[in-house]
């Protein structure tokens, strides 16, 4: 009955034949990541310690630690979310559930697309005649959060449409006709049912807020600054820091005679907060998946 | 039956969505109490009407709305509390949708919405709207379960309860059956039935003998036309006045 004709078969081979090819095509992605991981952890494990993390730099950069970047960097990404986050997200809920689509609404769409596809050394340069000049704030931290607030700011407000947008229309709709106002369905419905992917594109910026050099470089982060070891709130808001992104690019381009390992370790310190907030992220959105209601 | 004050009273009502007309000035009247039945193929403008009723029209930025609807004599396009006129009319969707929260939570939800609060007070109100809605019996024990996990059939009764849950004057069903099987079906129109003692009922449905078992007076819709409009007596018969509804009724319809 279900007799294979030769046209069937080939037909078979060759849909077996593309499901290798895709898989290994996806499969390989792994291998790039593994391979900069090993790299960078077999040249860092010299200075790899708890010490490493929670001492200062000595000897003029060339021995020590990295705690002054490390918190230095955990302020900007504090700073900058706490900025971005929640007015990134009202603006998506506004976009999303409340804009009429006429000039001036199609208008704040298209900045926002825009405005997440600039260059971030635009969004420094931006950064340096608004924040430190312009609003006087001076090359601090507040300027440096700022700036990466508005680097995130475009990005937040679109994965926030998306989870928005996931929630179904007609669940909306069964709201509206039994006299809930939009914001009562905002409420009741629409967050509750899209926090996972909200929050799971807010936790993907806590990486690039980290990674990010350029705006920062400009705008509140210096090379070097004496901090006591561990000291969790070393600088105010008006002082300028260290980060571990300018730090390691410090380290690589500006100081001769650095112990090798030391510039690898920071980076693995780096990359290992990178991806320890990424999966972070990941398992969020899984635990959350698994709640779905619909 | 049709009383001297209608329920509902339209007057050429025209409605488009940008530029293509899809009720071109519609004149009827709906009387208290009574099940008024809305007949006529696809697209003929059916839900679009129901919409303009409860002004959720206005949540399709490209639809424009001209002539009356007065709902209780009070212009429905005039009106300063649009949640209470929408409170005012229930709205039954083609498609069951349970809102993806509790049973309990889905009856519930408009209540809240207008502020009760009191435990017994919706207690009371979710079990006598999933009763009204012929739901109760298969779902009292397990009202805090997701009302989006029920059933196609059961979400849609659990969609009338929800309708029911503002305390409505008048409930428009909108096709409630196309999703559902036969024998829910024929235990919803029961519901309709007893409700109609209390509500006026707007009953749209492409179901022919649904209008004819159900309506005291039918309205055959077509193209955003009105082609006749009688009691149901004249409309099922096989003398309505226009060859078009008999046609459409016995289902000769070319
Ligand atoms: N939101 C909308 N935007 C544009 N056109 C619409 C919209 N809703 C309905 N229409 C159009 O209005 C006409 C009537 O549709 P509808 O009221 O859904 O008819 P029915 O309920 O009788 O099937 C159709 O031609 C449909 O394409
Ligand atoms: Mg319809």
């Amino acid at each position: 009955m279900f007799t294979e004709t030769p046209f069937v078969r080939v037909k078979l081979r060759r849909q077996a034949v593309a499901k290798w090819v895709f898989f290994a095509m996806a499969a390989s992605m792994i291998v790039p990541l593994l391979l900069i991981i090993a790299h960078l952890v077999e040249r860092a494990l010299p200075s790899l310690s708890l010490e490493f993390l929670l001492a200062a730099p000595a000897r003029g950069m060339k021995e020590g630690g990295i705690w002054p970047a490390l918190v230095g960097t955990i302020h900007l990404v504090v700073i900058s979310l706490a900025v971005a986050a929640p007015i990134g997200v009202l603006a998506a809920v506004y976009l999303n559930e409340y804009a009429k689509d006429n000039w001036f609404n199609r208008l704040i769409n298209l900045a926002v697309i825009n405005l997440a596809g600039v260059p971030s050394i635009v969004h420094a340069l931006f950064g340096l005649g608004a924040f430190v000049y312009a609003a006087q704030f001076g090359y601090s931290i507040i300027s440096a959060s700022l700036t990466l607030a508005i680097m995130t700011m475009p990005v937040i407000i679109a994965s926030t449409r998306e989870a928005l947008a996931s929630v179904p229309r007609s669940f909306r709709e069964a709201c509206w006709n039994v006299g809930a106002t939009r914001w009562q369905t905002i409420r009741a419905i629409v967050l509750p049912n899209s926090i996972s992917g909200i929050l799971t594109g807010i936790i993907l910026q806590v990486s690039r807020t980290a990674g990010e050099t350029a705006p920062i470089m400009f705008t509140g982060a210096v090379f070097f600054k004496a901090v006591k070891a561990g000291d969790l709130f070393p600088y105010g808001l008006g002082d300028q820091c260290m980060a571990l992104s300018m730090h390691l690019y410090t380290l690589s381009t500006q100081v001769p005679g650095v112990k090798e390992s030391i510039p690898y370790a920071t980076a693995v310190v780096l990359l290992g907060a990178v991806l320890l907030v990424n999966t972070a992220a990941i398992a969020l959105r899984v635990w959350l998946r698994n709640r779905k209601k619909w | 039956m049709v009383t001297a004050a209608p329920k509902i009273s339209v007057q050429d009502l025209r409605l488009a969505f940008g530029a293509k007309e899809v009720l071109h000035g519609i004149s009827f009247d709906i009387g208290r109490n009574e099940i008024f039945g809305v007949i006529g193929p696809a697209q003929s403008g059916k839900t679009s009407l129901l919409r303009c009723i409860n002004r959720t029209i206005d949540f399709s930025p490209d639809a424009t709305m001209t002539g009356t609807v007065l709902v209780d004599g009070e212009d429905v396009r005039k009106t300063r509390n649009v949640y209470g006129l929408r409170r005012k009319i229930g709205m039954v969707a083609p498609l069951p949708v349970g809102l993806p929260l509790t049973i309990y939570e889905n009856v519930a939800f408009a209540p809240r919405c207008v502020g009760v609060s009191a435990k017994s007070e919706l207690d009371g109100l979710v079990e006598k709207c999933l009763t009204q809605a012929a739901l109760w019996d298969e779902v009292k024990d397990r009202l805090d379960s997701l009302g989006t996990k029920l059933s196609g059939g059961q979400q849609q009764r659990l969609t009338i309860a929800r309708a029911l849950s503002h305390q409505p004057e008048v409930l428009c069903l909108d096709e409630f059956s196309i999703a559902i099987d036969p024998v829910t079906t024929m235990r919803i129109e029961d519901v309709l039935k007893e409700l109609r003692k209390d509500i006026t009922i707007i009953l749209v449905t492409n179901l022919v003998q649904q209008a004819r078992r159900l309506a005291d007076r039918a309205m055959f819709l077509w193209n955003g036309d009105i082609v006749e409009l009688d009691r149901n007596e004249v409309i099922f018969s096989e003398q309505p006045a226009s060859r078009k509804t008999y046609e459409y009724v016995h289902g000769i319809f070319g």
